[in-house]
This record gives C-alpha cells, sequence and structure tokens, in this order.
C-alpha cells in the first residue's frame, strides 16, 4: 500500500505550549485511522499541520509527497477536510454553499447533486439557507464539501459529535465506502467508543504526544486489560474458591481475570452448575482500554 | 484570477442576501434624491447649474457615509470569517490568501460601486428630468465624482482590512472602525482647521499643507471634486484650492496609493496569520 500522508518528527509549538511534540506515524492508501484524544490533545493541531494551514516548528509533514504548506496547491485538490463543529455562511443556501466551494476545486457544478443525495440532503433541504439547518444537516453538508472531487485523503475532525445514532450509522457506510475507493481517512474522536470498531488502526495522543498506535487487537494485546468475570451464587453457597473474588454490594461476586486465565477460571467456577444462579462476564470496553493508555502514560 | 473571481461572486451572492446591496442602494438614493431636491431650493433657479449643486451636496455626503459604509461592510471580513470559523475551510480548499482577500476586496468594491452608481444615479436621473440646461461639463464632473466615490470606498475597504486582519476579535475590529472613520471625518479636518485659523493662514507653508491634505483620503476626496469647474465657486473649497499645487492625477494618485497601501499591509498580515 502506498504511504498518503508522512510525519517524520513533526512538533508545533504556540508560544510556550507545545501542541504536537515529535509526532512521527505513516498513513496509507485504503485505511481507516482513528485519532483519539482528549479535547486539547492536539488533533485538530495534527489535523491543521496535514492541510498545510500550519507549518511545523521543526520536523517534516508530507501529504501525497509534497510539503502542503507550501507550492501550487495541488495537493490540496486531493484533500478534503470536515472541520470540527462545521460552519457555513448562514444566507446563502445549501446548493449555493456546495457550488461555492465546488468552482474552488474546480469541480463540475453538476456534480454537487449526486453529493447531496450521497449524504442524505433532500434537495428541497439544499434550496434551503444553511441558517435553517439543523445540526444534523450541517454536518451532511459539511461532509458533501469533504467529498468533492473524489478527494484520495479525508481529514474528519469529530465528525459524529452531536449526530443521532442512525446518522452516525448511515456516515460510517459512507466511510466504509471511500475506503474501499482507496482513500485514506482519518477521524479524529474524543473517546474510543464513538468509532464502534470502524477504524482499521487507532493513533492515541495526548498533550501532544502519540502514546499508542495500532490496530484494536494490538492495543488489546498490549494493555492486557482483565475480563470481569461475576456471579450470583445459589441459595446455601455462601463463596467460591480459587481466584480473588470480591464481593459487590448486590451480594454478586466478582473477579478481574487476565485473558488467558479466563477459561480455566469459567471451568472452574461452573464445575458444579447447582451453586450458580447467574454469572456474567464484561470483556473490557473501548472506554477501558483508552483509559488504560491515558492513565499508562501519567505514571510514566 | 479564477479564484478571485469565484471568492468576488460569493461575498456579492452574500450581499444580496443579507440585503447589504439593498440597503444601501436605498439609503444613498433617498439621501441624494432628498439632498438634490431640497438641497437645491435655496438658490432657486438663479443661474447656477442645478447639477453643480447636487455635486456639492453629493461630496459631502459621501465624505460622511461612503467611509461608514465601507467599514461596516470589510471591518469583519477576515476576524468575522476566522470568528464565525468559515475561515478554516475556506483556506483549506486550494486557493492562496491572498486571493482570498482579493476576492473580497473585489466583491466588497462591487457591492459599494452599485450601490453609489444607482443611489446617486438615481438623483441625477430625477434632475435631468426636471430641468434642463445642464450642460456637458457638469454631467463630466458628475460621473467623475460618482468614480471618486467609489475609490474613496475603496480606500476604506483596504483600511477596513487591515483593521479585521489585526484584530483579534469582531468587536475589536468595530471599535477600531469606528475610531478610524471618526477621526479621518471629523477629528483630522477640525484639527487642521484649527491650526489655520489660530495661524490666520500664516502658520502652514503651502507644501505641509498640501502634504497634510493628501494624509487625509477624505480631503483628497474633497479637493478632487470641489476645487475644480462650477462647484468650486459652491463650496468654498476654492479658497484652499487655489493655493494648493495638487493636480487631479496627484490626488486620484493619492487615493490610490491608500487603497494598495493597506490592502499591502493587510494581506502581508493575513499571510502570517495563525488559524
Amino acid at each position: 500500500m502506498t504511504t498518503t500522508v508522512e510525519l517524520t518528527s513533526a512538533s508545533k509549538r504556540y508560544g510556550k505550549i507545545e501542541a504536537t511534540k515529535d509526532m512521527s506515524f505513516a498513513l496509507k492508501a485504503g485505511e481507516t485511522i482513528a485519532l483519539v484524544g482528549h479535547n486539547g490533545a492536539g488533533k485538530t493541531t495534527l489535523i491543521k499541520l496535514m492541510l498545510g494551514l500550519i507549518r511545523p516548528t521543526t520536523g517534516s509533514v508530507k501529504v501525497l509527497g509534497e510539503d502542503p504548506a507550501t507550492g501550487d496547491f495541488a495537493v490540496r485538490q486531493r484533500l478534503g477536510y470536515l472541520p470540527e463543529s462545521v460552519s457555513f455562511h448562514m444566507t446563502l443556501t445549501g446548493r449555493e454553499t456546495l457550488a461555492f466551494y465546488a468552482r474552488l476545486k474546480r469541480v463540475a457544478v453538476s456534480h454537487i447533486d449526486t453529493l447531496f443525495e450521497r449524504v442524505g440532503l433532500s434537495p428541497e433541504a439544499a434550496n434551503r439557507p444553511v441558517r435553517t439547518y439543523s445540526k444534523g444537516m450541517r454536518q451532511r453538508l459539511g461532509l458533501a464539501q469533504a467529498l468533492l472531487g473524489e478527494p484520495r485523503i479525508l481529514l474528519l475532525d469529530e465528525p459524529t459529535s452531536g449526530l443521532d445514532p442512525a446518522l452516525r450509522r448511515n456516515f460510517y457506510d459512507l466511510i466504509t465506502e471511500l475506503r474501499g475507493g482507496g482513500a485514506t481517512v482519518l477521524l479524529s474522536s474524543h473517546a474510543l467508543t464513538e468509532l464502534e470498531d470502524r477504524a482499521d488502526r487507532v493513533i492515541i495522543v495526548n498533550r501532544g504526544s502519540k502514546i499508542a498506535d495500532g490496530t484494536l487487537d494490538e492495543l488489546r494485546k498490549l494493555a492486557r486489560l482483565p475480563t470481569r468475570i461475576s456471579v450470583r451464587l445459589a441459595n446455601g453457597a455462601s463463596s467460591l474458591e480459587g481466584a480473588s473474588w470480591s464481593r459487590t454490594a448486590e451480594g454478586r461476586l466478582e473477579a478481574n481475570v487476565a485473558p488467558e486465565d479466563k477459561i480455566a477460571l469459567l471451568r472452574e467456577v461452573t464445575g458444579d452448575p447447582s451453586m450458580l444462579a447467574d454469572l456474567a462476564i464484561t470483556e473490557p470496553t473501548l472506554d477501558d482500554l483508552y483509559a488504560h493508555f491515558l492513565n499508562g502514560q501519567k505514571t510514566q | 484570477m479564477t479564484n478571485i473571481i469565484i471568492v468576488a461572486r460569493k461575498e456579492i451572492q452574500e450581499g444580496l442576501r443579507n440585503r447589504w446591496v439593498l440597503a444601501t442602494t436605498l439609503l444613498l438614493a433617498a439621501l441624494a434624491l432628498t439632498l438634490s431636491f431640497l438641497g437645491s431650493a435655496p438658490t432657486g433657479n438663479v443661474g447656477v447649474n442645478r447639477l453643480d449643486v447636487v455635486i456639492v451636496s453629493l461630496s459631502s455626503l459621501t465624505i460622511f457615509l461612503i467611509p461608514l459604509i465601507a467599514l461596516l461592510i470589510s471591518h469583519d471580513a477576515i476576524v468575522g470569517e476566522a470568528e464565525r470559523g468559515t475561515m478554516l475551510l475556506l483556506l483549506s480548499y486550494p486557493l492562496g490568501r491572498s486571493e482570498v482577500m482579493l476576492g473580497k476586496f473585489l466583491g466588497h468594491v462591487s457591492i459599494l460601486a452599485f450601490a453609489t452608481l444607482f443611489g446617486y444615479g438615481a438623483s441625477a436621473l430625477g434632475l435631468a428630468l426636471t430641468s434642463t440646461g445642464i450642460d456637458i461639463e457638469s454631467w463630466r464632473s458628475f460621473a467623475s465624482m460618482v468614480a471618486s466615490s467609489v475609490l474613496l470606498g475603496a480606500v476604506f475597504i483596504a483600511i477596513g482590512y487591515l483593521i479585521s486582519t489585526q484584530a483579534s476579535e469582531r468587536s475589536t475590529a468595530g471599535g477600531i472602525a469606528i475610531g478610524i472613520w471618526l477621526f479621518f471625518v471629523l477629528i483630522y479636518d477640525m484639527a487642521l482647521l484649527g491650526a489655520l485659523v489660530a495661524g490666520q493662514g500664516q502658520a502652514l507653508p503651502s507644501r505641509l499643507l498640501d502634504l497634510l491634505l493628501v494624509a487625509n483620503p477624505t480631503d483628497a476626496y474633497r479637493l478632487l471634486n470641489l476645487s475644480s469647474g462650477g462647484a468650486s465657486a459652491l463650496s468654498g473649497m476654492g479658497g484652499i484650492a487655489g493655493h494648493t499645487r495638487l493636480s487631479t492625477p496627484v490626488l486620484v494618485g493619492a487615493l490610490g496609493l491608500w487603497t494598495v497601501l493597506p490592502l499591502a499591509v493587510a494581506n502581508f498580515i493575513f499571510a502570517r496569520r495563525e488559524v
């Protein structure tokens, strides 16, 4: 796979604040990458670096083999960007807005109807001023402008925040379609759960530094988060042998076990089914995983 | 060049949509018609060409109103878009920052030119229909008055951009714009007049006076329109005009410089502004 975006120890400093510290990674064509971090972790700065809106203080940024901050902006023709909480000129209609951006990207204005259809904006809505749009409609219009000109790289800053679940599903279907077409899609988010396992790769940033980079499975393996097993005992039984069980307020017994001990413990617990009234297994969630990496960095 | 026209077109579209174009055109037309029909009442029909009277009234109107309108449209051009969040998206498109600014400039000047042409044109038309004997010379002065009004507008649009690139908030830009307007339109002339009166016409060497007059674009505009032809006798500017050696090309050049310089500085600052 070809590399589309490459950051080599890029840093960006605003006065005394280091928004991005020594960041290095390469993004490939056909990859969907989740850029995850708290608000203020440096996600937007990274995206601005890739767009060439700001220049790195040190290090280099290459997009499609070129420096995005210089030159004749040919690179930007192949880039789609959806800013965090996108806003438009309120008095223009959706159609006029998209036509304006299409002209700037030298995309035939006749193509915009298919785009409206693709993001699910009705022709009636497209002819209304943006002022009357709901948050979800604005986000759809924002996505439509990012999709102008079949971009090879899509940079989407918090694209699903504020969208209802149905819209979010619809949105991720579009992303899957684009990935199939060989585009690099970078999604930023402040929570890993927002991404619903849609990303091939996760990059976690905190305070301007990269603290984890890999597929969700790789990150799960790295984190070695315990599985929680919770049981309610049948009448008569009072305790269980073996693993370190703790009693909860509801009278259940709970144990946290490492992934490799999980099966052994389950076999042991279920050895005498008459002892158990109920059993529940909770796998670590994406939020747990995210918290693990963030906490790991704090203790370092 | 294409990008400049695309941006200009969008500015005009927005101006039409948010009624800026309509409001300024109607305001200028209403004031111009009022001035040309009521303002000429005292002179009656005694010999003086009525269009010359209108030129004098409209020039005075321009000096107050056009800089104000120009600053109102332009002070928010950069900082307003940055604050609303539309600038970030625009700059991620394949166009240069100077193209953004020049496109906006072209759009805003077009809006102002349209409003001036039709607003003042309405009064000229009214006059042409109701009176006779307006000579071609007066029409030429009228045309040059309209053209220089647009030029004065361009000066203050450029100054507005300079304010807009410097300010970090819209409200600050608005405040500075009002301050600039007060300074050039009211305070500067009062101070100059004060100095002239205090020195009884002797304190300022004429070369310095010339310099002081072109150092304020509204004064350059005033001299350009009120010191020649039939208007000079009516406006009382003939006195000053007699002393200065500022010719029409020099005054037009001064106004041109007043447009290009702020625009260039604004461009320079905008190119370095962090988004």
